[in-house]
């Protein structure tokens, strides 16, 4: 993106005010800010469904692996462009009765073949240890495993960018870790190309190789994740730092820092508890009790 | 003592196609209580807290809100009693405006209008949505939608405010309203039942967590209770982290501090006691 700018159709005001950036392929790119900072709609830019499905007015430039998004046909913008919406429940297309059918639905318009579009289907589901919610219908899943089986959907299409907008709001820590750890696996060995937007700054320190501050339309920080995430300026611009990083100065300020010298907070946090039956990577629960 | 606000006996419940959401649940909500439902994916959190307005029937057994089992009454009728606020604002919102939206829960409690106006702009300002009541609701972001079925549910003056998952989406500014917003339902003797993910918030704001796994309670203690070290191995059992002042409080033996100001709390007595 050079110098986006983007108004959404019948207003004036610019929601997104100027911005530049660049995802790589293989590289992890999150996108924090307050709330109305224009996260969702840079998503939407960013994946070209704005201005080519729903309108509005662009300005600046925006590449999708070299060409123009705005010349670009909604089919041309998709296939190169997997987004996840923050809200599941309109990504789900509505029209299919079990969770394997919703994740074939956009390789099959792909128009790959039946071998390849199985290898799609359960090769996403095993990423995300969905196989268990297969059968189920799609329109009654809790929450959290309709955002799984959304991800997924995006998942079977490897798309050389993703775009995902609070991939993980309505998981469970365990399912937040674990998105987080296939996220990162999937970029790396797809060279897929990540822009992620999240709250959720514990997960961004863990995937994100680099970190935008978007504020009122407008980057005003970004930099390497460790740098950008322990500046002080990121509280004043409504985004909560790690939890690692906000205890670290919440001692501090009691003036015991002393008594966490030798503890590496980030990694505490990342160890799995006593007893965990849920190391890095193991299963997700499937939701569908005896 | 009280009737309690809320007394779940033997609810099972079953989706169609036999999915078995809740399985032998059994809990007393007192009146005023802030209680907080916590879980896995999938685990009946949702599914628990729609029994309490009627939204969802129970397959067996039974749920009484102020002592009168819901049995038959209508959701409507329930409505003046509990107040529910979605995950999915979207499954909430249908008026046109910002206004309209949140009118229309406290008109059909048949309040005046003044009363009505009164009810609408107190619960604007509470979720920080003042001078936006001609806004449409789908030209709010998503964390302001979220608030404004909030808000919604606010108007209505509940004795019972359930929200379900109220921080998704929502920053740090976000968080804190609906922090303030738990204080002072609470504060004003509210019974707050929450459903969330996020354990900060869990920790911080709520006396009693719940703990689900599989349609089951399997634990049901305060904060301390529930992230101490003790009940780790339940927690993943559930596929929940206790929150990092927890693992740190522990590792530095501490004993259970759930939240940060309770590990700071605790790391000073010590350095007093110490001196």
């Amino acid at each position: 993106m050079r110098d986006a700018r983007y108004a959404y159709a019948g207003t004036s005001r610019q929601v997104l005010a100027g911005v530049d950036l660049d995802v790589d392929a293989g590289r992890v790119v999150a996108v924090v800010g307050p709330n109305e900072a224009g996260k969702s709609t840079l998503c939407l830019v960013a994946a070209g469904l704005a201005p080519i499905a729903i309108g509005g007015r662009l300005e600046g430039s925006v590449l999708l692996a070299g060409d123009e998004t705005a010349g670009l046909a909604a089919y041309q913008a998709a296939q190169r462009c997997g987004i996840l919406f923050q809200n599941p429940a309109t990504q789900l297309s509505g029209t299919t009765s079990t969770v394997w059918e919703e994740i074939a639905f956009g390789p099959r318009n792909l128009g790959l073949d039946i071998g390849a579009i199985v290898e799609r289907v359960e090769g996403a589901m095993a990423t995300l240890d969905i196989a268990g919610l297969a059968d189920r219908d799609p329109q009654r899943l809790s929450g959290g495993q309709a955002q799984l089986v959304a991800l997924a959907s995006v998942l079977a299409l490897r798309p050389s960018l993703l775009v995902l907008d609070e991939p993980t709001s309505q998981l469970d820590p365990a399912g937040t870790r674990l998105v987080g750890d296939a996220l990162s696996r999937f970029a790396a060995e797809n060279g897929t190309a990540v822009l992620l937007v999240e709250h959720k700054t514990g997960l961004v320190a863990r995937i994100a190789g680099e970190v935008a501050v978007l504020v009122g339309g407008r980057i005003v920080e970004r930099g390497p994740t460790a740098e950008i995430l322990a500046d002080p300026a990121l509280a004043e611009h409504g985004v909560d730092p790690p939890p690692a990083v906000r205890i670290e100065r919440a001692v501090a300020d009691a003036g015991r820092s002393g008594d966490l010298v030798g503890l590496d907070l980030a990694a505490l946090e990342m160890e799995p508890i006593t007893g965990s039956p849920l190391p890095t990577g193991a299963p997700l629960p499937t939701g569908t009790p005896a | 003592m009280s009737e309690p606000a809320i007394l779940v006996e033997g609810v099972a419940f079953d989706y169609p196609r036999g999915v078995r959401a809740l399985d032998g649940i059994d809990l007393r909500i007192d009146d005023g209580e802030r209680v907080v439902v916590v879980g896995q994916n999938g685990s009946g959190k949702s599914t628990l807290v729609r029994q309490f307005n009627g939204l969802l029937r129970p397959t067996a057994g039974s749920v009484s809100i102020n002592g009168r089992p819901i049995g038959r009454r209508h959701v409507a009728d329930l409505a003046r009693e509990v107040g529910l606020a979605f995950q999915n604002p979207d499954r909430q919102i249908f008026a046109g405006t910002v206004r309209a939206e949140v009118a229309f829960g406290p008109r059909n409690l048949g309040l005046s209008e003044t009363e009505r106006d009164a009810a609408v702009e107190r619960a604007l300002a509470t979720v920080g949505l003042a001078g936006d009541e001609a806004t449409n609701p789908y030209d709010l972001g998503f964390s302001r939608r979220k608030l404004l079925a909030l808000a919604s549910i606010l108007a209505m003056d509940t004795p019972i405010v359930i929200l379900d998952e109220p921080t998704t989406g929502q920053d740090a500014r976000g968080i804190e309203r609906v922090q303030r917003i738990v204080a002072e339902l609470s504060g004003t003797g509210r019974t707050v039942i929450a459903v969330s993910h996020d354990m900060r918030f869990v920790a911080e704001s709520f006396e009693r967590v719940v703990v689900m796994r599989a349609g089951r309670i399997i634990l049901d203690g305060t904060p301390a209770d529930a992230f101490g070290e003790a009940a780790w191995p339940t927690l993943a059992s559930t596929y929940l982290e206790p929150p990092l002042a927890a693992r740190v409080g522990a590792r530095l033996g501490l004993g259970a501090t759930p939240t940060e100001a309770a590990l700071v709390g605790a790391l000073t007595a010590r350095g007093t006691a110490g001196r």
